[in-house]
This record gives C-alpha cells, sequence and structure tokens, in this order.
C-alpha cells in the first residue's frame, strides 16, 4: 500500500518544502539562537529599545528591546505547536463526526449533518474572540490550540461525511459488513484507511488555518499575553506597525505566515490538479498542432 | 480569515447542495412551484435553528468558562480602572452569578434580547451597547456588504476569464497571483496598502470613517464624499484579501465544466462561442462558488473586521477591537451576535439565490 | 446510397502527457457512404471515443490530432476537411451536416436550461427562426421520438433516463443533419430502453436518411443496426466489414472475443466467453500485434511484428497476421479500395 506516497507534482513539493523548512526551525532553531548565537527571547534591554535590524539584532529589537530574531524562532515553534494540536483536534472531531454520521446514517446522520452545517454558518473568528478573551492569559499555548480546534471542525467534517458516503456503498465496506464485522471496526478499519489521503491533506490545511486563527486572534488583542507566536508579534508591533515605520517588527511574523500560506495554497493547488486531471492540461501544446504536419503520410 | 485555506472546501466538490440543505438519496422527477416553497420552507427553519443555536451559544459561553470569570475578571479591571457597581453587576450576571435557576436566567437573556436590551457597555459608559453598536453597524454593513459582493462579482468573472484558457494569457499571471494574495493574511494586506497608498502616495486617508476634526456626520456635500474617501482603502483592501479566492474557485471549476458533455454538446451544436461560455459553462461552474459563499463569508467578514482595526474604521470590527482591549463583555457578545446574525442572513439571501439558479437544489429537499 | 459523404484517412491522435506521449488513436482509415450506419466497437481505452471527439473537432486538451484528414462532402457538393476546417466553416457544418449523442444524457443536456432552451438555441443558431417557431419544431422534434410535447418546460433532471436519451436523439436531429454520431447512445439506459431506443433510431434512420457513426463496446448491438462494423484495439482499427459477415465469421481473433463477450439480442443463446487479460497500457503498449498478450491465436511473429490493416478483400480488411498474405500463402487481394 503506497497510497500515502507523496504526490509526485512540483507545487506540492515546493509547498512541502517551505512546510519542512518551518519544522526545522521550529524544532532545532530555539536551541540554535539561545545557545549558539546567545540571544534570548525574554531579555528585556532598555538601552536599545525599537531598533531597527543591526549586526547585534538581526531582525531589531521591539519596545522593550527584545531581540525580535529569538522572538521569531521561538515564535515559530509556538504557533506550529498551536498549529498541529489545533489541527489534530479539529480533523479529529471533523473525521468523527464526518464518517460517523456518514456511515450511520438515518437520525443521527441528519443530526450531526445538522450540527455541522450550524456550526458552518456561524462565523468562526468572531465565535473565536469571544471565547479567547474569556480565557485570556490563562494556561499556556494549548488552550489556544484547544479554542482553535473547538472551533474550526466544521468544514473539515462536511467534506469528509461526503467522501465517506461516496466509499458507505462501495463493495468492500459491503463485504466487511456481510462478514458480520462490527460498525466500529469498519469504520476504523476500513473507512479511515479508505480516507487517509484526504484527511492528511486536510490536517495539513487545518495545520494551516489554525496558526492564521491564532494570529487573528491575536491581532485583535485576545490572543494569549504570555505566549511567544507570530500572533502576538504582530500583536505587539500593534495594528499599525508599518506606516508607523517599525517594519521590522511586522514584516517577518507577516512574512511567515503568508508563506506558510502560499505553502498551502501550492499544496492546494497541486493536488486539485492531481485529483482532477483536467486542471493539468499542458496548454502551451494546444490542439492546433495539425496545420504543421499538413499532408502527413498516412 | 485568508481564502487560500478554504479554497479546499468550496472547491473541487460540484454536486455539494448548500449547508441548508438536507441531502436525499435521489431527487424523484417531481416538479413544480410547490417544490420551490419546500426548499424556501426548509431553509428557513435551518437558518430559524442556527440563529437559536447562536443566541443560545452566546448565553452559555459565558457561564461554562471555568474557574470564577466574573471575579477574575472584576479583579483585573480595578488594576487598571476604577470599577463601579453598575459595571460589577453587569459582569457577574453575563456569567450567571444571579442565584436564578439557569432557566429563568435563560429566559430572562431572551427576554432581553427580544427588547434590544444588551446592558451597558463598560468601554463606553454608560452608553448602552445597543447604542454603541448601532453608531458602528451601518459602517460596516456598507463597507463589508458592497466590497464582499463586489469582490465575488469581480473574482468570479476573472475566473471565467482564467478558466477559459488555462495556462494561457490572462490565467498565466492571474492563477499565481491569487495563490499569493490570498496567501497573505487580511491584515497584512491592510498594513500594505495603508503604508504605500495612504502614507507614502498619500491618495486615501490612513485612518478613520470620515474627516473627524473638520466634519460633523451628516447628510451633506462635505460629509458624504469623505466617507466614501475614507471608505476607498479598506474596500480595496478587502477586495484585494478576498477576490483570490473566488478567483481560482471559479478559474477551476470552469475548467472542469468546459469538458461536461454538456458544454461539448453545445459547441456542437454550433452555437455562439460566447453563448457557449456564459449559458453552458459559467452558468453551471458558478453553482459551486454561490454554495461556498456560505463557507467563505465567515472568512471574509472575519477578516473585514481585522482590516478595520488597522483603518481605525467605525465599523463593528474596530468596536470589537476596543471591546477586547478594554475587556468590555457586554459589548463583545453583543457584537458576536449582531455579527452571527448578519452571516446568517446573508447565508440565507445566497441560499435563496441559490435555489434560483440551480433548478436541482428545489428537488434536493 | 453508394455517395461517399466522410473519408477519414490516416488519422492519428495523441495525449500530450507529462513523461511520454500516448498513441489513442493510430493511422485510422475509413469511407462513410451518406445513408450508411458504421458501427465502431471496442473495450474501453480502445480509442473509439478519441476518434469521434477528434472528427468533431469537441477534443480538449490532451489530446491532440497530430495528422490525417477527414474529409466530408457537404450538401452543397464542398468538400471540407474537418480536421482543419477554421471556425467559420466548422460553424457551417456543425447541427447543420453532422450532430451527436452522447453516452450519458444526464451530462449531456445543461443541467440548468430547460429542455425546451436547448432546442430552439440549437435551431435559432442555424435557421432564422421566431421563438414560436423555434419551440413549435421542438416540439415536433420531441414527439417524433415519443415524449409530450409539454415535457419541453421540464429541466434535465425532471425525465425519466430513457426519455433524456430520446431527447437528446431528437435534440440531434434538429437541423435535418447528414451525419449523426453516437458516441454509446444506449449503455446508461436499461435492456428494455435499450432495445427501444435502437428501434426509434432504425426507423428515424430510415424515414429521414442521415448516417451514423454508431460507438459502442457491444457488438451485438451493432448487428442489429449497422450496415458494416469496424473493431478497434488499442488506437487501431484491427477488423472492418460488412456487419454480419464481421458478427458471423470475425477474422480479427479479438473482434471473435468481443463478439463472444456478449449475449446476443437475438438468436440462440451462446456460451459467453470473455476475453482473458485486459487492454493494454498505450503509455507501453506491447511490441508486434498490441492483442498479442491476450491472444490464443498468437504465434511468433505476432510479438514483434505489427500487423497492417490489409487492403479489402470482398469487403472486408483485418489487422491480422493469420490472415496476411505472406502466411497464408496465395489469396487473392484485390477490390476496391474501401478505407
Amino acid at each position: 500500500m503506497n497510497r500515502l506516497r507523496l504526490p509526485d507534482s512540483t507545487k506540492v513539493r515546493v509547498g512541502l518544502m517551505i512546510f519542512g523548512f518551518f519544522v526545522l526551525v521550529a524544532l532545532v532553531g530555539p536551541t540554535l539562537v539561545t545557545h549558539v548565537f546567545g540571544l534570548s527571547a525574554t531579555e528585556l534591554d532598555v538601552e536599545h529599545l525599537r531598533e531597527a535590524p543591526s549586526s547585534a539584532h538581526w531582525l531589531g529589537t521591539d519596545k522593550n528591546g527584545r531581540d525580535l530574531l529569538a522572538r521569531l524562532v521561538v515564535g515559530t515553534r509556538t504557533s506550529l505547536q498551536i498549529g498541529l494540536f489545533a489541527g489534530l483536534i479539529a480533523t479529529g472531531l471533523a473525521t468523527l463526526l464526518g464518517i460517523a454520521g456518514a456511515y450511520i446514517g438515518g437520525r443521527t446522520d441528519a443530526f450531526l449533518t445538522a450540527f455541522t452545517n450550524i456550526f458552518l454558518v456561524i462565523p468562526g473568528l468572531p465565535l473565536l474572540i469571544i471565547v479567547g478573551s474569556y480565557v485570556k492569559g490563562r494556561g499556556g499555548w494549548w488552550v489556544t490550540a484547544l479554542i482553535i480546534g473547538l472551533t474550526s471542525w466544521a468544514g473539515g467534517a462536511r467534506q469528509k461525511r461526503a467522501q465517506a458516503l461516496s466509499l458507505r456503498n462501495r463493495d468492500f465496506v459491503t463485504a466487511t459488513e456481510m462478514l458480520g464485522e462490527s460498525r466500529r471496526r469498519v469504520i476504523v478499519f476500513e473507512l479511515v484507511p479508505h480516507l487517509a489521503p484526504l484527511i492528511a491533506a486536510s490536517l495539513l490545511f487545518s495545520v494551516v488555518g489554525a496558526i492564521f486563527a491564532e494570529a487573528g486572534l491575536a491581532f485583535i488583542g485576545a490572543g494569549n499575553p504570555s505566549i511567544i507566536s507570530w500572533g502576538m508579534l504582530i500583536n505587539e508591533a500593534g495594528p499599525n506597525a508599518l506606516f508607523n515605520g517599525e517594519w521590522w517588527t511586522f514584516v517577518p511574523p507577516a512574512a511567515c505566515i503568508a508563506l506558510l500560506g502560499t505553502a498551502a495554497g501550492l499544496i492546494n493547488f497541486g493536488i486539485d490538479e492531481i485529483s482532477n486531471p483536467r486542471l493539468r492540461m499542458v496548454a502551451r501544446k494546444a490542439s492546433t498542432r495539425l496545420t504543421a504536419v499538413t499532408g502527413a503520410k498516412r | 480569515m485568508t481564502s487560500s485555506v478554504e479554497v479546499v472546501d468550496s472547491g473541487g466538490g460540484s454536486a455539494v447542495p448548500p449547508p441548508g440543505a438536507e441531502p436525499l438519496a435521489s431527487p424523484g422527477p417531481k416538479r413544480g412551484r410547490r417544490s420551490s416553497w419546500v426548499y424556501v420552507a426548509r431553509r428557513v427553519r435551518f437558518y430559524l435553528v442556527a440563529t437559536w443555536v447562536a443566541i443560545t451559544l452566546n448565553f452559555f459561553i459565558p457561564r461554562l468558562m471555568p474557574g470564577d470569570p466574573a471575579g477574575a475578571i472584576i479583579e483585573n479591571l480595578r488594576r487598571t480602572q476604577t470599577v463601579s457597581a453598575e459595571q460589577v453587576r453587569a459582569i457577574q450576571r453575563l456569567f450567571g452569578g444571579s442565584d436564578d435557576p439557569l432557566w429563568r436566567q435563560y429566559f430572562g437573556y431572551l427576554n432581553q434580547l427580544a427588547h434590544g436590551d444588551f446592558g451597558i457597555s463598560t468601554a463606553f459608559y454608560p452608553t448602552p451597547v445597543s447604542e454603541v453598536i448601532g453608531s458602528g453597524i451601518w459602517w460596516t454593513l456598507g463597507l463589508v456588504g458592497t466590497t464582499t459582493i463586489l469582490a465575488f462579482l469581480l473574482g468570479t468573472g476573472l475566473g471565467i476569464l482564467a478558466g477559459r484558457r488555462p495556462g494561457r494569457g490572462f490565467d498565466a499571471i492571474a492563477a499565481p497571483l491569487s495563490t499569493f494574495i490570498g496567501a497573505l493574511p487580511f491584515f497584512a494586506v491592510a498594513q500594505l496598502l495603508q503604508l504605500f497608498l495612504a502614507g507614502k502616495l498619500g491618495w486615501f486617508p490612513d485612518i478613520h470613517g470620515y474627516d473627524v476634526d473638520n466634519l460633523v456626520p451628516a447628510f451633506d456635500l462635505y460629509f458624504v464624499p469623505s466617507v466614501i474617501h475614507h471608505a476607498l482603502l479598506p474596500a480595496f483592501t478587502i477586495i484585494a484579501g478576498s477576490i483570490g479566492g473566488w478567483l481560482l474557485g471559479m478559474r477551476n471549476m470552469m475548467i472542469t465544466t468546459i469538458s461536461e458533455d454538456y458544454v461539448l454538446l453545445a459547441e456542437a451544436k454550433g452555437l455562439s462561442p460566447r453563448r457557449v461560455m456564459t449559458q453552458y459553462a459559467a452558468r453551471n461552474a458558478i453553482l459551486p462558488s454561490v454554495t461556498g459563499l456560505a463557507v467563505s463569508l465567515g472568512f471574509v467578514v472575519g477578516g473585514s473586521l481585522l482590516a478595520e482595526v488597522v483603518f481605525a474604521y467605525p465599523g463593528v470590527g474596530y468596536l470589537f477591537y476596543q471591546s477586547v482591549t478594554s475587556v468590555d463583555y457586554q459589548l463583545m457578545q453583543a457584537l458576536f451576535l449582531i455579527i452571527s446574525l448578519s452571516v446568517l442572513a446573508a447565508n440565507f439571501i445566497a441560499d435563496s439565490v441559490y435555489g434560483l439558479i440551480d433548478p436541482r437544489a428545489r428537488e434536493d429537499v | 446510397m453508394n455517395e461517399v459523404l466522410l473519408e477519414v484517412d490516416g488519422l492519428h491522435v495523441g495525449y500530450e502527457t507529462e513523461d511520454r506521449p500516448v498513441n489513442a488513436v493510430v493511422d485510422a482509415s475509413f469511407t462513410l457512404r451518406r445513408g450508411e450506419i458504421l458501427g465502431v466497437a471496442g473495450e474501453s481505452g480502445s480509442g473509439k471515443s478519441t476518434l469521434i471527439n477528434a472528427i468533431t473537432r469537441l477534443q480538449r486538451p490532451p489530446a491532440v490530432t497530430t495528422a490525417g484528414t477527414a474529409l466530408f462532402h457537404a450538401q452543397d457538393g464542398s468538400k471540407v476537411d474537418l480536421l482543419r476546417a477554421d471556425r467559420d466553416q466548422l460553424a457551417k457544418i456543425r447541427w447543420e451536416e453532422v450532430s451527436i449523442v452522447f453516452q450519458s444524457a444526464m451530462n449531456a443536456l445543461n443541467p440548468v436550461l430547460r429542455l425546451g432552451a436547448q432546442f430552439v438555441d440549437a435551431l435559432q443558431a442555424h435557421r432564422r427562426l421566431s421563438d414560436a417557431d423555434a419551440e413549435a419544431r421542438a416540439a415536433e422534434l420531441v414527439r417524433m421520438v415519443g415524449i409530450p410535447a409539454d415535457r419541453l418546460r421540464a429541466f434535465p433532471h425532471e425525465l425519466s433516463g430513457g426519455m433524456r436519451q430520446r431527447a437528446t436523439i431528437a435534440l440531434a436531429l434538429a437541423c435535418d443533419p447528414e451525419l449523426v454520431v453516437m458516441d454509446e447512445p444506449t449503455t446508461a439506459v436499461d435492456v428494455v430502453m435499450q432495445r427501444q431506443i435502437l428501434r426509434q433510431v432504425q426507423r428515424l434512420q430510415r424515414e429521414l436518411g442521415f448516417a451514423i457513426v454508431f460507438i459502442t463496446h457491444d457488438l451485438s448491438l451493432l448487428i442489429e443496426i449497422a450496415d458494416r462494423i469496424a473493431v478497434m484495439y488499442a488506437g487501431r482499427i484491427v477488423e472492418l466489414g460488412p456487419a454480419r459477415q464481421l458478427y458471423d465469421d470475425p477474422l480479427h481473433p479479438y473482434a471473435a472475443g468481443l463478439r463472444d463477450s456478449f449475449p446476443p439480442l437475438h438468436g440462440p443463446i451462446r456460451v459467453l466467453r470473455g476475453i482473458p487479460g485486459s487492454p493494454p497500457d498505450l503509455r507501453d503498449p506491447p511490441p508486434g500485434c498490441a492483442f498479442h498478450p491476450r491472444c490464443s491465436k498468437r504465434f511468433a511473429r505476432c510479438d514483434t511484428e505489427l500487423p497492417e490493416l490489409l487492403r479489402p478483400v470482398d469487403g472486408r480488411q483485418v489487422a491480422c497476421h493469420l490472415h496476411d498474405a505472406a502466411v497464408l500463402g496465395e489469396r487473392p487481394v484485390e477490390g476496391e479500395k474501401v478505407g
């Protein structure tokens, strides 16, 4: 079974490479900046407030004189942790609710579908902001991740229900049922493995979506002030950092988010092309080739 | 927030009914005006339930918070400002701090809502929350409403153009550009535009909804142009931030639809290329975009709120920002409710339009 | 009846893929006479649909026509190479001269337009008709296939499968074409409906005299209506001849296999035998005769040498070493060129 083999597409590969880069930074970055470069993400330095990038501080300092490179690197780890944890919760819920509904059918499905649809039409960010400001300052990054995960599963659930529904009536599922397998076994051992590529892709997009959500949440001021994340860096930069000329406080975290968003966009585009070959048309070789070979011999 | 992420849902699926629809196995060959009414009735029922859920959620969220949030918040507020007895009571009431049983609190809450009573704002003390919202909602409805419709129309239109000749001409620029711009968070787009168009070039005012230093709100020759002038940059931000998602979604559906048998047949019938593209290809390709509106609208509205913050635009997004920074829960909750209900209403309209443009939807109930 | 309507000669269609080009149709040649019904049979992937998409110019990338001609003899006596016709020439030929019926009527009809509108736009694209006249003509057309005229107000999904299919046939006849291409028009409906639709097609063809290229994977169905049959395999025409003879005495082992895979609509029940193996991967076709890995009669030559479609013998052509004059010794090789 090579179902999870990486798709053969340049767009997907570039997207995954960007992802890999951030994962690497998140893993080794914080150790590297503290132990090799001797920088601290939290140390205040009243002598050097709001300084533009220099050889001492490659990405400048913030309003408290803290080194922004160190904060960006630590923030990368936090943001990715939030993304991963929230993504796992959202994808897990989506998979559970979507597949269960599609497989069990009947009233359960009708109820779960309605439930999902309602959460789909209630705008996510305002809900997140409300919950975020109630829990503000409590716990660590995982609280932020939890509330993002709990408010962002609906779209995925709908998608997985549709996919599972199309699998539901396939022969191999029917055959397993005929063999007397329990419902739960069919779901866990037949449906989920077949949806694995889809679930993997949707986890990836959930992760990016959660990182974006954290940024939005923090930007409006409902983030967790006790963590260092891309969102909180943007929050600390303030809503008009660029206009006020303090570009170095805003550009690096915003660029990281945008880069990750681009990676997700590329992967999405690539997956679309793989699942829908019509999108992959080689345009430069148009179908007007014929005139060039007029009179070709049979 | 950004469109690049949510395209996953709206893009591929062609036969996905709008979120309100409860899909049934197969539509029977029945027809008629009656089914249109059934369709509308079902939609209405769904949105009524969704409205009830939003209202109830708004009631329970503060009460579900662990520990003693009211105490903690009052404590927190006291550190930075003097807290009046009125504020203490308002906060305690919000967290169910009365001795009444839950159901009585709930009906009390519903009763207040019915009378448009959202309590007193602590950030704009002693203005009632309903008045604060009343001052902001029209700015947002005007700005976000107009720009969302414009972005949808423009994005969809450009998506048709791009999808007609994929990989060539316009599409060669539009598709990658949309992928990139769609990946930028709204607040980043807003700040970039603010820096360049307002700061460097000085074409537009950088903040506010009108010239607050020299004008008072009135429907006159000074105020109205000022409002429009101030709205352009936020409007441009929202359009720039959301157009890419519509464009890509429509482009991809267009490419898929162009190979459908009915488009081939239309071409074989010798119809004009224009009619083939509009009545056969685009007319069908647009359906998932309209369905996807429900999912995308939440993102777009969320993003617009953030754009308002950057431009200090006096709408509900900026109010939200102010209520969060000054920990005004009354205002925050009311804003959440108003935004949710507006999005639900917009979705209801989108669903109804879908029912009009896809004859199959009326059967699918 | 003997007047030539369409001469296809040396048609090649490829698929441009990222790794290597695929030959979807190779060197296809045949002639169609006015009022004739030519059946084209083959498994999925044999290139039969690709062939007609190329001729009708409905091809979509990545398919590319790389060589060949398809001379169409129009009613006014002019000859047009369909493969090279420009937009204006095509506009004149489409639906007036050549129309098409697709396999799945559900997909062939625009789901968001009423049935009537899909007749009216075709009619008005070619005839100067008022709305009322076009609607009257549409009503006349659907009645011809047994659909009540009031169904023109229905949307496609409100019609039954059989009705939709008959509607697309009526639609194909809207402008009295000389040639109707039918791409598996009966696969999506049940056997009873299939029978009914075939009868209807035959009746209409006799009344109106158009020629048909009828594509199917079901040889037994072709024997019911076709005058001649072409059998395709891996992008090539491997046998071409009068329907009855080809069916009763297939020359190519593949044609025989195809015949034995389906029960005849009429006549005694035979033992059904499938063809072992599966169609070749066109990206990597086997050397020699593409059918040799599945052929029970193959011999050494088949593995290496590609059999050409032989010149017609008694109006029959085959591409198989079994019938190669060089192998069989002396066999009369003459007769007029059919394709």
